[in-house]
């Protein structure tokens, strides 16, 4: 009773998951969850402009958001109101990129599938850039790890280290912009930061040393996406609605878990 | 970074600073700074708050750009930094013995040895943010230790720390400093406490005002005129002097106040 999309859809989801639990772990540590939905609502506007430009989505996708989190990290830097900035920026980037796919693409195109994901359509080839992407992602996280974490805790002690902490933070970006790309199809421009955040947020209520977070994140992603992949199956919902939902199921689980240790 | 030259050292000076200017944006922090900090001294920076301290101790590691003049350290040297604080994220699980091997890895034994030295052993499995304030800065000093520093630099080491536990912490780097021969420069408040560790005392505001033995610069002009409208300040001055001067007390200026 597995079918082969069932399974492709398995496949691209785990793929997503390996990526998001360590970056959605520095996403939750630095506080960037609001950088995160900017960086992946700027997506919409990567789909429009490889529509007009007649480009792969995955390529458009990753433009943009590398585009739009260059540009948030530049405001952060000259210090302006960033919470402010990064939501004229996400919803800017959202809007303007919903007008630019109707102005693009006419009535033919599925806006749904690109806010919320169209996993169950996941192709081989999709597959290929899914992992690709992940693989990508974990690569540069792994390589970098030691300097990303001290960065994290202490700027001025990373310095100190001979590290440079404004090339932790524009590895972090670019590896948000491969995840925002390779995730799109999976769960969607507005549910990627939820996918970024809960399976980290679930890690951090068991985990007692940083890799121990990343690698539960990873795990609780899987779970998450599993599980609303069998929800959406069963009960005939959304899939990448029922993946969040799945996550947000697992993080009340983990509080449980949390109080009565 | 921009504000490292390759410039030849001279004499045996570990990190020395020529001209240096520092501004944040249109405001200026640092004017005309000079200072050399010579293999194993303790050099000890005081001044009110604003006047220039921690940024002084960024620019000479390189986090804040020198607007003018340069920074120049010692080819291959170890710096062993101890920050003002250390706000931890409550979400980022870091057990103490991890934050020890960050960004390089040591070995159990060495880590163990650190955490001994600095008084805290046994702390390894903790995590940072259960710790109290004096045992976290001691952490923070057995990680700096663990990189075998050339220098020690503590950014006002002992903020949130009771008076026995101030005492207790600069003994410590003093027996530090004569085991390792380390040159120690730290930024501080407590100034009595510390004046008795230290070789060399700078007395800044946004330059420096004057500078050498504790006992010289207690009885400098410039000190007292800096100090003297900061009560506490007052309080140790009293303390440490029990001969009369007759220094321009009107000198002190409102910078001598404020929060961080």
């Amino acid at each position: 009773m597995l079918d082969d999309f069932l399974l492709r859809a398995g496949l691209a989801g785990v793929g997503v998951a390996l990526a998001t639990g360590p970056l959605g772990s520095f996403v939750v540590w630095r506080r960037m969850a609001y950088f995160g939905d900017a960086t992946a609502h700027a997506a919409i506007l990567g789909v429009a402009l490889a529509l007009a430009l007649d480009l792969p989505v995955v390529l458009g996708t990753l433009v943009m958001a590398a585009f739009v989190g260059w540009a948030v990290a530049a405001l952060a830097a000259r210090g302006r109101a960033v919470d402010m900035s990064l939501i004229v920026i996400a919803y800017g980037a959202l809007a303007a990129g919903l007008v630019g796919v109707s102005l693009a693409g006419g009535g033919r195109i599925n806006l749904e599938a690109y806010l919320f994901g169209d996993i169950l359509t996941v192709t081989a080839r999709d597959l290929l850039v899914i992992w690709g992407g992940a693989i990508l992602v974990l690569g540069l996280l792994l390589w970098r790890w030691a300097a990303l974490l001290t960065a994290t805790l202490n700027e001025d002690l990373a310095s100190a280290a001979g590290l440079d902490p404004a090339r932790e933070r524009l590895v972090l970006t670019l590896a948000l912009a491969v995840v925002v790309a390779v995730a799109l199809k999976v769960v969607g421009a507005l549910l990627i930061g939820a996918m970024l955040v809960i399976p980290a947020a679930v890690a951090q209520s068991l985990a007692r040393s940083p890799e121990a977070m990343a690698i539960l994140a990873v795990i609780a992603g899987m779970l998450a996406v599993l599980g609303g992949l069998a929800g959406s199956y069963f009960f005939d919902t959304p899939a990448g609605p029922s993946i969040v939902v799945a996550a947000a199921v697992l993080f009340v689980a983990s509080l449980l878990v949390r109080r009565s240790r | 970074m921009p504000c490292l030259r390759g410039r030849a050292v001279k004499d045996n000076a570990l990190i020395s600073a020529q001209g240096l200017h520092v501004h944040h944006g249109d405001l200026p922090v640092l004017h005309g700074i000079d200072l050399a900090i010579a293999r194993g001294e303790i050099v000890t920076l005081v001044g009110p708050n604003g006047s220039g301290k921690s940024t002084l101790i960024k620019a000479l590691l390189g986090v804040v750009p020198a607007s003018a003049g340069t920074v120049t350290r010692a080819p291959g040297l170890r710096i062993g930094y101890v920050p003002q604080t250390l706000s931890l994220d409550a979400t980022l699980p870091m057990p103490v013995v991890r934050f020890l091997s960050l960004p390089m890895r040591h070995a159990k034994v060495e880590i163990a040895a650190a955490l001994e030295r600095t008084g805290v052993a046994g702390l390894e499995a903790r995590q940072l943010s259960t710790l109290s304030g004096g045992q976290r800065q001691r952490v923070l000093l057995a990680r700096a230790l663990l990189g075998d520093p050339d220098i020690l630099i503590l950014d006002e080491p002992t903020q949130g720390l009771d008076q026995p536990g101030i005492a207790a912490f600069y003994a410590l780097v003093a027996e530090v400093r004569a085991e390792r021969g380390c040159a120690v420069l730290m930024v501080s408040h407590d100034l009595t406490v510390v004046m008795r560790a230290s070789d060399r005392v700078i007395c800044m505001n946004g330059h420096i005002c004057c500078q050498g033995t504790p006992e010289a610069v207690l009885d400098a002009p410039e000190y007292s005129a800096l100090f003297a409208d900061s009560a506490t300040a007052l309080a140790i001055y009293r303390h440490a002097h029990d001969h009369s001067h007759d220094h321009d007390h009107d000198l002190a200026q409102d910078h001598a106040h404020g929060d961080h």
